[in-house]
């Protein structure tokens, strides 16, 4: 049996409890991969890596001269969320994206929040994600962030808290919907019987929200999703969104700006485009405006944007709200705007600006995580417990040069979830990614990308680092009907 | 459609197309050189290096033109860029810049193709070569017939077919032209037996024996040169090659046209004759204005040479037409 020998180690499991005995609401899960032999286990994971081979579910390894495409590993083992669980986290995503979108909407035009001494100015005016020339700018519809990927954690005490808000480009959602497609074949019996919810409309929503910016006066708007091109780690998902709504694939070269409508370069001439679903950062939109070197982007775009001439998704300066000094405020943020109290909790942070927080940090380096403001990915960061001394040192001195590029936080013990690996079953430390897209109304996927730190002991589950990826099942409801 | 996206499709086809023309090839004079054996003929393998065109290239590589190097030469070779991995790698790196465009099917089966090459390449020894190019042709035509069933008969889809016919077209014209060259110069060949088996094994290089067979049951260059020329209803035909690229070519811009019809579009293309349009039309009444008799009589060599030439400028006229779009040229 493969599950005889579990052990929880002391953490937070999502599919087992205190007792190692397996929660209620997994218990067909739990029996069917029991009944299973190692060979058949390996079997079927063996079949979902070569899936994912042949349907070319890859992403590009940088600075590989090759191009080395790698398959982002996959575990058969579901993650499971009973659904009233989710329901508090999905009201919680949503008032937090509403809540941030006004924030962006008010830093760029009013700035009552700034006058009203809840978030300071500087701060704000400090990060190197502020874009001047977003000063003043009305978005179609007030929307800025339509699509979002938030990362929650949960910690030792079983509670979810947010670790990030991507509120830029976050990628991995079509990992969400190829994993769930294979995990049909997988488990086809269990995830009948356990009532899961859907994610396939993910794609259907992401059109609707997208079509909501188009300007009314376009009667066959045209949708487009620019990629940096088959080079970037993210290109299949790219594709992947293109053909799932059937809109046009485009790189910066196949558009041009022409007497400010941005137009598509097709075999029929020039096409008008009405909304951009851009995948390329801020910095590289526009070389006449941002990175003059970027080739990625396309010259004059920013103007277009500026006069309404074309809609893009996200809108550029919204990493201000995902930079992570001023993400210690959302709490406040979300009181301010909305008037209630945030639903899912923020992980404590110290602000290294602060001179008392700051020598906390540099006093407490051992115990804590630090990070950079503006970086992702697991970049830019100090994982304190697992740090050699040679490291601290160097942060320290990074912290002190520039203290508001860092924050930091207490180590969380991250919540595991049982994982196959060469030995048999064991916990691997996880985290999870819902997207939210924000059209007409607000919508969030049921479940999102579960990661998982594939790496015995290590809390580090990005693509990047070593991490894979699960399926994630939230139920329809909290029991299992028997 | 985008214009990358068209260049990407009429390569990728283009590709899959031509690895299945060298693939053919090296089976079919596999089995010939086997049947030569028995005689102690030599072994002729050097045309092959000719009929791809690569001769150049393969000579600076290479000492002599023997079946091992010419098998790697073609196959396996990733400084060859018309071997058939390099054609897989181009076709499936074409392929992933529209899988957005194409059956998902058929990038799938194209991704597969490609592993399999891969994994083919890496092999030492390569005994099971015959299961190989059988696996190519296979595999070819699961893809030809997943794009057949399942891709809507668009522009995509024509880009496509002008493509695959085209790149036909220089192939059936390459195989011919050096073929007659290493077969003829010896009289005493001509319409012997020998004869028969070499004209034989150029006619299943093109897949061509069996129907050829039902049309004129003996076997003599003159009759092998008409069927690969002009035959109207043959798929493997340079006549009925160039006839389905031009079908294609004036699909697409009928599409075109009818869509600026519709929309309007201030920078039209519809005023003016489009260049691909005129240089397929040179390349059709060449054909057509002419005869096989008349062909043999100038010399196969230079009607093939000026064919080709015609192809190319067909080729650069689409580039030019569809593919490379520039704002200048329409302000």
């Amino acid at each position: 049996m493969n599950f005889d020998s579990y052990d929880i180690g002391g953490f937070y499991d999502e599919l087992f409890d205190d007792s190692s005995e397996p929660r209620n609401f997994v218990a067909p899960l739990i029996k069917k991969i029991n009944t299973l032999s190692k060979r058949e286990l390996k079997r079927r994971r063996l079949a979902a890596d070569r899936a994912l081979k042949q349907q070319g579910i890859t992403f590009s390894v940088y600075g590989d001269k090759q191009g080395i495409e790698k398959i982002f590993p996959f575990d058969i083992i579901p993650r499971v969320i009973p659904g009233s669980e989710w329901d508090r986290l999905e009201r919680g995503l949503k008032q937090r994206i509403k809540a941030l979108n006004l924030f962006i909407d008010d830093v760029y035009n009013e700035q009552r929040i700034f006058r009203d001494k809840v978030v300071p100015k500087n701060l704000i005016k400090s990060s190197s994600t502020y874009l001047k020339e977003c000063e003043g700018l009305k978005p179609p519809k007030g929307i800025w962030i339509h699509i979002t990927g938030t990362d929650l954690v949960r910690d030792k005490d079983g509670e979810f808290y947010v670790l990030e808000d991507n509120l830029r480009c976050p990628s991995g959602v079509s990992y969400v919907l190829e994993n769930r497609a294979i995990l049909k074949k997988t488990f086809p019996d269990v995830f009948h019987t356990m009532k899961v919810r859907r994610v396939a409309e993910y794609p259907d929503q992401l059109y609707e929200t997208l079509m909501h910016l188009a300007p009314e006066s376009s009667k066959d708007p045209s949708i487009v999703v620019l990629t940096p091109g088959i080079y970037n780690s993210a290109y299949f998902e790219h594709t992947y969104l293109a053909q799932e709504m059937g809109v046009t694939l485009a790189q910066g070269s196949d558009l041009t700006v022409i007497n400010d409508e941005v137009m598509l370069r097709t075999t029929k001439g020039f096409r008008k485009v009405d909304v951009i679903y851009r995948r390329i950062d801020d910095d590289f939109l526009d070389p006449q405006v941002f990175n003059p070197d970027s080739l990625l982007g396309v010259p004059g775009l920013i103007n277009a944007y500026c006069k309404g001439k074309v809609a893009l998704a996200n809108a550029p300066g919204t990493g201000i709200a995902d930079d992570k000094a001023v993400y210690s405020y959302v709490p406040k943020i979300i009181k301010y705007y909305l008037g209630e109290e945030a639903i899912i909790p923020n992980v404590p942070t110290y602000l290294c600006d602060n001179k008392k927080d700051r020598e906390y940090v540099l006093d407490n380096l051992k115990d804590l995580v630090v990070k950079a403001v503006d970086q992702s990915g697991g970049y830019g960061m100090l994982i304190g417990p697992k740090s050699k001394k040679k490291e601290r040192e160097e942060f320290k001195e990074k912290i002190k040069a520039n203290p508001r590029a860092y924050i930091a936080q207490p180590t969380l013990a991250l919540s595991r979830s049982p994982t196959v690996v060469e030995e048999g079953i064991e916990g691997r430390h996880v985290d999870i990614r819902p997207y939210i897209l924000y059209g007409k109304d607000i919508f969030v996927t049921p479940g999102g990308l579960t990661r998982v730190a594939l790496v015995k002991g290590s809390l580090v589950v990005n693509s990047s680092q070593g991490g894979g990826s699960k399926d994630t099942w939230v139920l329809e409801g909290d029991e299992i009907p028997c | 459609m985008l214009s990358r996206v068209a260049n990407s499709i009429y390569w990728m086809s283009r590709y899959l197309e031509r690895l299945d023309s060298i693939s053919r090839f090296i089976n079919v004079n596999y089995f010939l050189m086997l049947e030569k054996a028995a005689t102690d003929e030599p072994t002729q393998w050097g045309p092959l290096i000719f009929a791809s065109g690569d001769d150049k290239l393969f000579f600076e590589r290479y000492k002599k033109s023997d079946e091992k190097s010419v098998i790697k030469f073609l196959s396996f070779d990733e400084e060859n860029p018309n071997s058939i991995i390099s054609c897989v790698k181009n076709a499936r790196e074409n392929a992933r810049t529209v899988r957005e465009i194409i059956p998902t099917e058929q990038w799938e089966v194209t991704n597969e193709l490609y592993y399999y090459v891969k994994d083919e390449a890496k092999k030492k020894k390569h005994s099971e070569l015959q299961d190989f190019y059988k696996a190519i042709k296979a595999y070819n035509n699961q893809i030809i017939g997943l794009i057949h069933n399942s891709l809507t008969h668009d522009q995509a889809w024509h880009f496509l077919k002008l493509a695959q016919y085209l790149e036909r077209a220089d192939k059936i014209a390459r195989l011919l032209d050096v073929k007659y060259f290493s077969l003829l110069p010896n009289p005493t060949y001509v319409d012997s037996p020998y004869d028969a088996i070499e004209w034989g094994a150029v006619l299943k290089s093109v897949n061509a024996f069996q129907m050829y067979r039902q049309k004129y049951h003996r076997i003599n260059y003159e009759n092998v040169s008409e069927f690969l020329i002009y035959d109207r209803d043959f798929p493997r035909s340079m006549s009925f090659c160039v006839n389905e690229a031009f079908n294609s070519l004036n699909k697409i811009i009928a599409i075109i046209k009818e869509d600026e019809g519709i929309k309007s579009c201030k920078n039209s293309k519809s005023s003016s004759e489009i260049p691909a349009e005129r240089r397929m039309k040179d390349l059709k009444y060449m054909l057509d204005s002419n005869d096989t008799k008349n062909i043999l009589a100038i010399g196969l060599h230079e009607f093939i040479d000026d064919f080709q030439m015609k192809l190319n400028e067909v080729d650069e006229a689409i580039y030019n037409s569809f593919f490379a779009l520039k704002e200048f040229s329409f302000t």
